[in-house]
């Protein structure tokens, strides 16, 4: 790929609502970005595998848990730097935002809410570097929207529990260490726990043949009669609840992280916009170009508006799952489109790995649909507003 | 080892750089400032790596108001030990140089290094004045550094080619590309700058020895002239009228 030459964009001076830690954290991932991220992501992204030299790295920059305590080896930061370390990886690649994500907000969010102080102990610190790499199994062949349906269980054997059944599309599970796996119990009552690699009857088959997130690894989780000892499970959270509570803070995440994604494309767009020739002037001139350049910048400022706010609501613990579905999907909508816009300002150049358009545009298909699809936010938001579901 | 960092702040590489309307002053409405990248990236990074192979300590001195120091604390982000403000504009490079000498003439450094130059105001003046005022040897436009036995090795460049210097501690020099290479903070660091000290020192003797009058900025690159392959005289004409060249 060319070099990365990328400005962001800031139409409303929002620079000056964040704090001075919050910019040094943005601008000291973007930084990390600029030099780890951008000269081989595209490379990898064609060879559809994910770049693992970067672990180390996304560890020291605070990607992994950059709101878990430092007591228990996190950073310790707040929910609007969180959002930006997002943004900031997406604006690189979804992908490498995607394991970011996992690891804090499905693996290590939910060790910290429900494990107990011994799983904290034994799991946060090295989770925080990247010494140990987790993923996060709710996802089933036949249970995607619908995750209470659930068909994977586990019986009760004294000191451990029997695990069996199967997750799907299960992002980082080729590679993970340790997967946060949610399961019924007896009684049908959702629980969640820690299954280590090397746990007799415990496969993870990598999903091959994706044209989205090829730079991410997804798989499979297979539990054959898995003995998990009791002391991985977590003691007190049941039902729905643990799962949904996981992905509420994943998606505010991504929320910020489409973003990233959404300003790669339109700062990309704009400076091609103005170098490329036709009919004697910049492609920039033209009213066409115009109208898509200006309604980017419109739908990029309006949400970086709403993170922002959703952000301040969420430092203060008062930002609902349901304003975080709108949040999530407006944002990678928007995302989406502008991606598809900037792809077709970039001509055929948009098709190539020259520019990182087509990359972000085919990432977007996954992030639109996972962690909830955008059309389960949008029941989301009807359900929160007349009080009727329209789910079932 | 005892090494004292100066470092300025800079309107961030991609500003649009503005004047007030009597163009008497540099308008800083919604600039961002960084460190000035050769403080940042060559005299702060080695001075961290000397420390780290020699152990002693890297503390960083800066001269403005306290706007700036969100900048200082990206130094102590990077791995400075502690930093220093001195609590006034920047007037002058001399200044800067006496203010700076003021503090660090009786802490006993080894070495104080400062960047070849602003990327702003590219005046290249402090590190002189400042081993002046404090009686030591200066060393300019080093790309390398080493120090063993109270002597420091120091390469500079030269025209057409490359110096090696000796000299003993204490001394100033001015580092530049090549010295060492930038770091990006990681997240342990930031965290930890938010408890590092960071002192706020009076001025001591506010002595300027320039003001500047006005400032103009740059002509922008004027557009290119196709002047057609086939039609020589005209470049000719033009090269000697109009750009003045030949
Ligand atoms: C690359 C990738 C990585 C992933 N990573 C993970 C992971 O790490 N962990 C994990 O657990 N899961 C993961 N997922 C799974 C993801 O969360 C699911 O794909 C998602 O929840 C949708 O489920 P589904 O694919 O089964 O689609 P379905 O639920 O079958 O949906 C198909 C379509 O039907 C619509 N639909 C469903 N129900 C309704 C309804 N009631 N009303 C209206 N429309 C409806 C949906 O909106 C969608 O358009 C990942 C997916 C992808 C693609």
């Amino acid at each position: 790929m060319a070099t990365d030459n990328f400005q962001a964009p800031d139409y409303y001076l929002l620079d000056e609502l964040l704090t001075d830690e919050q910019k040094l954290v943005r601008d000291t991932v973007r930084a990390w970005v600029k030099k780890e991220v951008s000269p081989i992501i595209e490379d990898y992204a064609q060879r559809a595998e994910f770049p693992k030299q970067l672990i180390k790295g996304l560890g020291e920059v605070g990607a992994f848990g950059p709101y878990i305590p430092q007591e228990y080896g996190g950073p310790g930061l707040d929910q609007v730097s969180y959002g930006l370390i997002m943004q900031e990886l997406e604006r690189g690649d979804s992908g490498i935002r995607s394991t970011a994500s996992v690891q804090s907000s499905l693996v290590m969010y939910p060790i910290y809410a429900f494990g107990t102080e011994e799983q904290k102990r034994k799991y946060l610190p090295k989770l925080a570097t990247g010494e140990l790499m987790g993923c996060f199994g709710l996802t089933e062949p036949d249970h995607g929207s619908n995750p209470n349906g659930m068909l994977s269980n586990f019986k009760d054997k004294g000191d451990h529990v029997v695990l069996n059944g199967a997750k799907m599309w299960i992002s980082n599970s080729p590679f993970a260490d340790i997967a946060v796996v949610w399961a019924k119990d007896e009684q049908g009552v959702i629980r969640g726990m820690i299954v280590e690699r090397g746990m007799a009857g415990f496969t993870t088959p990598e999903t091959h043949g994706k044209w989205s997130l090829r730079a991410s690894a997804t798989g499979e989780l297979v539990f054959d009669n898995v003995k998990v000892p009791k002391e991985n499970l977590f003691p007190d959270i049941k039902g729905l609840k643990g799962p949904l509570s996981c992905l509420n803070s994943a998606r505010y995440g991504i929320s910020w992280g489409a973003i990233g994604a959404a300003m790669d494309c339109y700062d990309s767009a704009l400076r091609y916009s103005k170098e490329r020739i036709q009919f004697g002037r910049p492609i920039g001139g033209f009213q066409l170009t115009q109208k898509k350049l200006a309604e980017m910048i419109t739908e990029i400022t309006k949400a970086q508006m709403l993170t922002w706010r959703l952000g301040i609501l969420k430092n203060e613990n008062r930002a609902t799952p349901a304003q975080i579905s709108m949040a999530k999907r407006n944002n990678v909508h928007m995302a989406l489109t502008i991606a598809r816009e900037a792809r077709q300002i970039h001509g055929g150049m948009g098709i190539t790995g020259e520019y990182p358009i087509m990359r972000h545009m085919m990432n977007l298909e996954s992030v639109i649909t996972y962690e909830g699809t955008h059309d389960i936010h949008l029941l989301i938001t009807g359900y929160d507003v007349t009080g009727i579901s329209a789910f079932e | 080892m005892k090494i004292l960092v100066c470092i300025s702040n800079v309107p961030d590489t991609t500003t649009k750089i503005a004047f007030t309307s009597d163009n008497k002053e540099f308008n800083k409405q919604g600039v961002q400032f960084i460190i000035n990248p050769y403080d940042e990236w060559y005299a702060l990074v080695r001075a961290l790596e000397l420390r780290e192979a020699q152990g002693g300590s890297v503390t960083v001195i800066h001269a403005g108001a306290a706007d700036s120091e969100a900048t200082i604390r990206k130094a102590l982000a990077i791995g400075a030990d502690d930093a220093v403000r001195i609590d006034a504009e920047p007037g002058d490079a001399y200044f800067v140089a006496e203010q700076v000498a003021a503090y660090a003439k009786d802490k006993a450094y080894d070495l104080v290094l400062v960047g070849k130059e602003t990327i702003s105001y590219n005046g290249s003046l402090v590190g002189g004045m400042l081993a002046e005022m404090l009686g030591w040897p200066f060393v300019s436009l080093a790309t390398k550094l080493d120090v063993a036995n109270n002597t420091a090795t120091v390469e500079q460049d030269i025209d057409g080619g490359t110096q090696v210097v000796e000299c003993p501690l204490p001394l100033v020099i001015s580092a530049q590309k090549g010295m060492a290479e930038a770091r990006i903070p990681n997240m342990r660091g930031i965290m930890a700058a938010r408890t590092k000290p960071l002192a706020v020192v009076p001025v001591s003797n506010a002595s300027k020895l320039t003001s500047a009058e006005s400032y103009q900025p740059a002509e922008g690159r004027k557009a290119c002239k196709m002047i057609d392959a086939a039609n020589m005289q005209q470049l000719v004409e033009l090269l000697h009228s109009e750009a003045k060249v030949i």
